[in-house]
């Protein structure tokens, strides 16, 4: 039996690696999830060998509720919902992280009541780690409910920039640290131990809210990938109470998965990691010398889904440019309905993904893949940029920022160095959008005002939808 | 005299936990932006890997704190763990379809 156990943990951990190989390519992808699952099951087996015979009746009902709860949002979220139903998803990792070790906690230390401190029963690695493991665990899961409600519009997607946020954040790691690990060396009466470990978790909860309330909506990609990170490193910690290594394996994996995410998103934003924690772009960019600009267009070209349908008929190649409108509108579907009706016109049809659009990493590839948008027509953006040069029209669908030609032509400007999907070089240039509003860097956005731009304002699904009546007409 | 160096839990956690970030690095860097979402899903799901610590956690019948801390901690990871999966493989089946 002692043999059996590590093996099968080691077996799962492998497993594990194997399942996240498996998604390095579309074909291998489903696969490496599956594999995932079955490192999952495995070592949750394992787990219950290594415990023998016990009172099933609590982990019985933990199954059952959370199994349900997840099958069922699993099932029906909406594709759309992705990066909300991400978020919480990480939230609850987080959390049953820092409830793992708070659970420790109060099992060996706390209720037997031996009055030692915490490192004198648990020794020392463990014993800090379990502060370690409240602290990342309890922030994630109090960050995610925010970019949660941020993103799910139950509360403004603006940043909220309270003054001296930087210090108290500061005090509040500080304190919650520093406190935490003083009490596992120092403390050994249990009621002032639970209260210590209360406090340390109230103090992790406030500063992950504190964390993410700063970040505007366009800067979530950043967000979720990092507390997907957090959650990965949660989970480490545990396995380091836990002295298990397939924890501190698989959650090492999610860790740097997370990472990974995180500073491919802030390439694609040309921002640092630090900028985008602590900046709170939009309001700056309100303060900026571009103040004001944002309403202030020139000449508009305003046009019908008629005209559009007449410059469409007659391309030879067209580019949509999807971006996070295209995930409210829900007009994923309209778009593979109009692209249908082109390519049975013999046109050639592709699609340029920024890595930013929409609100978290890849969520407008499975948008188009949920509306069977063959994957060999998305094109990253090094690819797409030297194709718009040979492409008729760009159809730009609920996308602003991401094709701003001031970050390449304003020097002055807060979006200037970004990398940007260069449309302005197709022949045409059909933008669709609701008003002239700014995106959420809250700058101007020349390209309205270019001579071969044909604006069309209409919510991103009604105007895909009227351009595909037109062109049935035709 | 040199005396034989003898590693304890903690130092052989770390060894595991830095290769470990190592091999997420070498692995995850391949992966395309296309399945970036995917990932992130998946990525996720696997992080309710303390799922194994919450069942420790919630063995034995008496309702006290560290039971009912436990009990929580299952029904979150299950939530993270099947959900994550599920939701997963949902995705990557709509990547999978053929070409009508």
């Amino acid at each position: 039996m002692s043999f059996l156990v590590p093996t099968l943990y080691l077996l799962s951990a492998v497993l594990f690696i194997l399942g996240l190989k498996g998604l390095t390519r579309v074909k291998s992808a489903r696969r490496g999830n599956a594999l995932a699952s079955l490192a999952m099951l495995i070592a949750v087996l394992a787990t219950l060998v290594e415990m023998g015979v016990v009172n099933y009746t609590f982990i019985l009902i933990g199954l059952a509720v959370g199994g349900l709860v997840g099958a069922v949002a699993a099932v029906k979220v909406e594709m759309t919902s992705m990066p909300e139903m991400v978020a919480l998803f990480n939230g609850s990792g987080g959390g049953a992280s820092a409830l793992v070790a708070s659970s420790v906690l109060w099992g060996s230390v706390i209720e037997p009541g031996s009055g030692q401190t915490a490192v004198a029963v648990l020794a020392h690695a463990p014993g800090v780690t379990t502060v370690l493991s409240m602290l990342i665990g309890a922030l994630t899961l109090s960050g995610s409910v925010v970019a949660y409600a941020k993103l799910a519009g139950k509360m403004s997607g603006n940043p909220i920039l309270l003054p001296g946020r930087h210090v108290l954040n500061g005090l509040l790691l500080a304190g919650s640290l520093g406190l935490g690990v003083w009490a596992m060396f120092s403390v050994s009466d249990p009621a002032t131990l639970s209260m210590v470990a209360v406090l340390v978790l109230v103090l992790s909860l406030i500063l992950g809210v504190m964390l993410v309330i700063p970040i505007g909506g366009a800067d979530m990609p950043v967000v979720i990938s990092l507390l997907n990170s957090y959650s990965g490193l949660a989970a480490s910690a545990t396995g380091f109470v836990l002295q298990n290594n397939v924890l501190i394996i698989s959650g090492a994996l999610v860790g740097a998965s997370g990472l990974i995410l995180t500073q491919i998103m802030c390439v694609a934003m040309n921002r640092t990691l630090a900028n985008v924690l602590f900046g709170g772009f939009g309001m700056e960019a309100d303060a900026g010398a571009t103040s004001g600009a944002a309403a202030e267009y020139g000449v508009v070209r305003s046009f019908s889904a008629e005209e559009a349908a007449l410059v469409l008929e007659n391309a030879e190649s067209v580019m949509f440019v999807p971006g996070y409108g295209l995930a409210v509108a829900q007009a994923q579907h309209a778009v593979r309905e109009l692209a249908n009706q082109m390519e049975k016109r013999g046109t050639k049809v592709a699609y340029a993904i920024h890595p930013v659009a929409g609100r978290m990493p890849g969520h407008m590839n499975v948008l188009l893949a949920e509306a069977d948008v063959p994957y060999e027509q998305l094109l990253e953006m090094d690819n797409a940029n030297p194709e718009f040069r040979n492409t008729d029209v760009a159809i730009i669908v609920g996308a602003n920022d991401v094709v701003n030609p001031a970050a390449e032509k304003a020097p002055g400007s807060p979006i200037y160095g970004m990398p940007v999907l260069e449309v302005w070089n197709a022949a045409t240039v059909i933008m669709i959008k609701r008003s002239l509003s700014p995106g959420f860097a809250g700058i101007k956005n020349e390209l309205f005002e270019y001579e071969n731009t044909m604006m069309l304002f209409e919510d991103a699904k009604k105007a895909v939808q009227g351009i595909v009546t037109e062109m049935k007409e035709l | 005299m040199t005396e034989a160096v003898v590693m304890g839990p903690l130092l052989i956690g770390l060894y595991v936990f830095v290769l470990a970030i190592f091999v997420g690095f070498e692995i995850i860097t391949k992966i395309p932006p296309t399945l970036h979402t995917p990932l992130m899903s998946g990525a996720n799901a696997i992080s309710g890997i303390t799922i194994v610590g919450a069942l420790v956690a919630a063995q034995g019948a008496d309702p006290n704190t560290s039971t009912l801390l436990g009990l929580f901690a299952i029904i979150t990871a299950t939530i993270n763990v099947v959900g994550g999966f599920l939701v997963t493989d949902r995705m990557l089946r709509m990547f999978g379809k053929k070409k009508k």
